[in-house]
């Protein structure tokens, strides 16, 4: 409901494009594209199957999608209309985005500083002024947590009710996919539409339902949960300027996806190109590539990305006038920071494409091709290309959660993203000396651990079910290569 | 074996030459002098005059690759590539745009980079094969399926949770070993203690995983099979047969990191408010402190490539199917 309200202001508003954005979508109609082609190439279809049968890599792919999700609403960037009859312009000047949108409530509820999740109070006495001109210490309460709360004793029992009521939207929710789905399979099948609903939670077929079903319905609930709580409660609470940290640790989502993403996307040309063109022309080109992947890796990847981001740093300071605003300059960056991160993961792949097509040119399909008069071009487009491609594909995902780990760390060097922009990194940065306070603060560096963990953990075990897929000869050469 | 080091060696040069002419191009052709000045001196307000003098305060007012100004071999050695560059190679790190000298403060640093490193190193290693070897006699069970289950969870956790989880529980709540800080001498252990136990913790998952498909692999091989079929019990198959054969894999995994332990780790060593080089190369980052980053980069990868010169030699000391001509 609100997501669609969202949607109706970005369509009414003025569209903005931010470089990072224009390469996700970029990126999501590649993924579009190969999905047409996986649909129409039976080999590859077998082993996507393969990947979709496994439940542990299914119910991952359900939870990574909500996070690209996330992050592509997030990534809708807009400046909405102006309420009519004020100032002149007709947009207000401030870019937000769809995802922002939803969240408003969560986004502009911002207390004065810490509180616990779903308190009602602030985590800190102080002074405030009776009317009768008597000062005492008090936790005050919360400007927006509870606020619809006469009696604070009350407190329980609306969570209760609000988690109720949230569970029972989430059931439902289920129910109905579920019944969709079950009516989806009878047709297909020709079955009757109860033996199929029947089928969804057993082992029905080669795919695991009931793990889909059970992973949605705890999404689901949590995303309820969420919508129930979120306008009047702080959720995970609030860090210290009083911001809501469930709408930070979400708007960190879209960071990660980026890093994770684009970095291996940038560099994939360059490795794709350098990698084959070693391998198949030998010679001269395979000392040069040579060359440069052992000099590029000689360097040790902290200092490589430090020193490069260093001079990024100096560089931006020195050009501040090339960006029209803030959000502008942090996204920049943080592309640049994906290049950077590229810079130092390309040497892998590029080594194993190398390695591979120094086997396959030797192949009789090759010779075939070749002693047919097929041009450098050709054979490289149609035999040994499509024929590496397992290796960037097992390469894309496997690197993705290492990014995601890398970012925050980075951030916590100060080599990461802009400080100002949301990111798990930064929130672990700025949160991790509050465990040292009194009483401890815990929920702002949890809920960035936990988002990681949830987006990580899913990453990994996808990852390894496709390469169990695609590469079921080679588990050890791309063990070392995810190290 | 003697011509063999010195032919490696002289392939390391190139290498070696490439990495300087990256970070030359990277620090002074990029990122000028003059912009590295105007960093130094803070954004408002700088004058050309202030910019100059920096740079001759820091030795940067020389050109970059050619000395017109100068007669003889003046020409080329009285330029920054000559000066801050070439010099790295004669291990001669100059002096920090902080005004300190690189070559002592490294010096003094190594030690208590190392003091965490090896032992981190040394526990991780016998942890990882010691679990890993478990997880492989009980291959196929659903213990092996758990376990794995366990590292990727491990795995998936960033380790500055490991970090500061460990800080608070351990040093704060339980009490057991100080948060940070380094000591001298036998008091020196209590300090190692927990950076050593989170570092190992932290690349348990991975590690295990790793030396796992090592061991499988071999596990699989034709000669494990004969063993077997001998009649071996489990136990002496799996650590002479299987452990012997890979740890050929595992001991030049390791080779290759021996040199870069001097480095220390940055994240381990900024936390726990270590003296070594990892948190010396954090604060030239935050302080942007670029030539103390540049000698980094450069020993950084010096180490790296006498690593993988080790490798190549260990090669040959654990494997007597490998010659070096």
């Amino acid at each position: 409901m609100r997501l669609w309200l969202a949607l109706q202001q970005w369509w009414s508003g003025e569209a903005v494009l931010l470089w990072t954005d224009a390469l996700l979508f970029l990126l999501l109609m590649a993924l579009v594209a190969a999905y047409v082609h996986v649909r129409r190439d039976e080999p590859l279809r077998r082993s996507w199957r393969r990947v979709l049968g496994s439940a542990p890599a299914m119910a991952s792919a359900i939870v990574l999608s909500v996070y690209i999700l996330v992050a592509l609403l997030d990534s809708l960037h807009f400046r909405p209309l102006q309420p009519a009859g004020e100032s002149g312009e007709r947009y207000e000047a401030g870019v937000l985005s769809v995802l922002d949108a939803a969240l408003t409530p969560e986004r502009t509820h911002t207390e004065r500083s810490y509180s616990r999740p779903m308190a009602i109070r602030a985590l800190e006495m102080t002074t405030v002024m009776d009317p009768d001109g008597l000062s005492r210490q008090e936790y005050p309460r919360l400007k927006y947590g509870g606020s619809h709360l006469q009696d604070p004793a009350q407190r329980g029992a609306d969570l209760l009710a609000a988690s109720a009521r949230a569970l029972a939207q989430a059931v439902l929710t289920t129910l109905l996919a579920w019944a969709a789905i079950s009516g989806v399979l009878a047709r297909r099948h020709g079955l009757s539409w109860r033996i199929a609903a029947s089928g969804i939670p057993g082992r029905a077929g080669a795919v695991p339902w009931r793990t889909i079903m059970m992973t949605l319905l705890v999404l689901v609930s949590l995303g309820c949960l969420c919508a129930e709580l979120g306008p009047r409660y702080h959720l995970l609470g609030t860090d210290k300027v009083g911001n809501d940290v469930l709408f930070q640790s979400l708007k960190g989502v879209r960071t990660s996806v980026v890093i994770g993403t684009l970095t291996t996307l940038l560099t994939l040309p360059l490795a794709i190109a350098f990698g084959v063109a070693a391998g198949y022309f030998r010679g001269p080109v395979d000392d040069a590539v040579q060359y440069l992947y052992t000099t590029l890796d000689s360097i040790p990847d902290v200092l490589l990305i430090a020193a490069m981001v260093l001079v990024m740093q100096a560089y931006m300071a020195g050009h501040a006038e090339g960006f029209s605003s803030v959000q502008q300059r942090a996204d920049l960056r943080l592309v640049l920071l994906c290049a950077v991160l590229g810079i130092t993961r390309w040497t892998g792949l590029c080594r194993l494409l190398r390695g591979e097509t120094l086997k396959l040119r030797e192949q009789d399909y090759v010779h075939a091709a070749q002693a047919l008069g097929a041009g450098h071009l050709r054979i490289l487009g149609h035999q040994i290309l499509p024929n590496v491609m397992h290796l960037v594909l097992i390469t894309v995902v496997m690197q993705f959660s290492g990014l995601v780990l890398a970012e925050a760390v980075l951030s916590y060097i100060g080599i990461g993203v802009d400080p100002g922009m949301h990111s798990w990194g930064n929130m672990i940065n700025s949160a991790r000396l509050e465990l040292a306070r009194e009483p401890a603060v815990w929920w702002s560096l949890t809920a960035a651990l936990a988002f990681m963990l949830v987006l990580v953990l899913a990453a990994n075990l996808f990852a390894d079910a496709v390469r169990d897929a695609f590469d079921p000869r080679a588990t050890r050469r791309s063990e070392e290569a995810g190290r | 074996m003697t011509a063999y080091i010195v032919r490696r060696c002289l392939y390391a040069v190139p290498i070696l030459v490439g990495v300087n002419l990256v970070t030359f191009w990277l620090f002074f052709f990029v990122n000028t002098p003059d912009d590295m000045a105007r960093l130094a001196l803070g954004a408002k307000h700088v004058t050309p005059e202030m910019v100059a003098g920096w740079k001759q305060q820091h030795g940067y007012d020389r050109p970059l690759l050619f000395n017109s100004a100068v007669r003889g071999t003046g020409k080329l050695t009285e330029t920054l590539f000559y000066r801050k560059s070439l010099r790295l190679f004669l291990l001669d790190f100059g002096s920090s745009d902080g005004g300190r000298d690189i070559g002592h403060d490294i010096a003094q640093r190594m030690g208590p980079s190392l003091a965490i490193a090896v032992p981190t190193l040394l526990v991780a290693l016998a942890v990882e094969v010691g679990i890993a070897l478990l997880i492989v006699m009980f291959r196929g069970s659903y213990i092996d399926l758990f376990a794995l289950l366990i590292c990727i969870v491990l795995m998936s956790i960033s380790l500055l949770f490991y970090v500061i989880g460990g800080q608070y529980l351990i040093g704060k709540v339980w009490r057991l070993a100080p948060i940070s800080g380094f000591g001298d001498g036998v008091d020196a252990w209590r300090f190692v203690a927990l950076p050593v136990f989170i570092g190992v913790l932290g690349g348990v998952g991975a590690g295990v995983r790793v030396y796992r498909t090592y061991f499988l692999e071999e596990e699989g091989r034709d000669f494990i099979r004969t063993a077997r079929a001998k009649g071996l019990t489990d136990g002496v198959v799996l650590f002479r047969h299987v452990l012997g054969n890979a740890m050929i894999p595992v001991l030049t995994g390791l080779v290759v990191v021996l040199p870069s332990l001097f480095l220390g780790s940055l994240i381990m060593e900024s936390f726990f408010g270590i003296p070594g080089l990892g948190s010396y190369t954090i604060e030239a980052i935050q302080n942007q402190d670029f030539a103390i980053v540049r000698a980094m980069v450069f020993l950084g990868s010096l180490l790296y490539v006498l690593g993988l010169l080790l490798t190549d030699i260990s090669y040959t000391l654990v494997d007597p199917r490998v010659r070096l001509g």
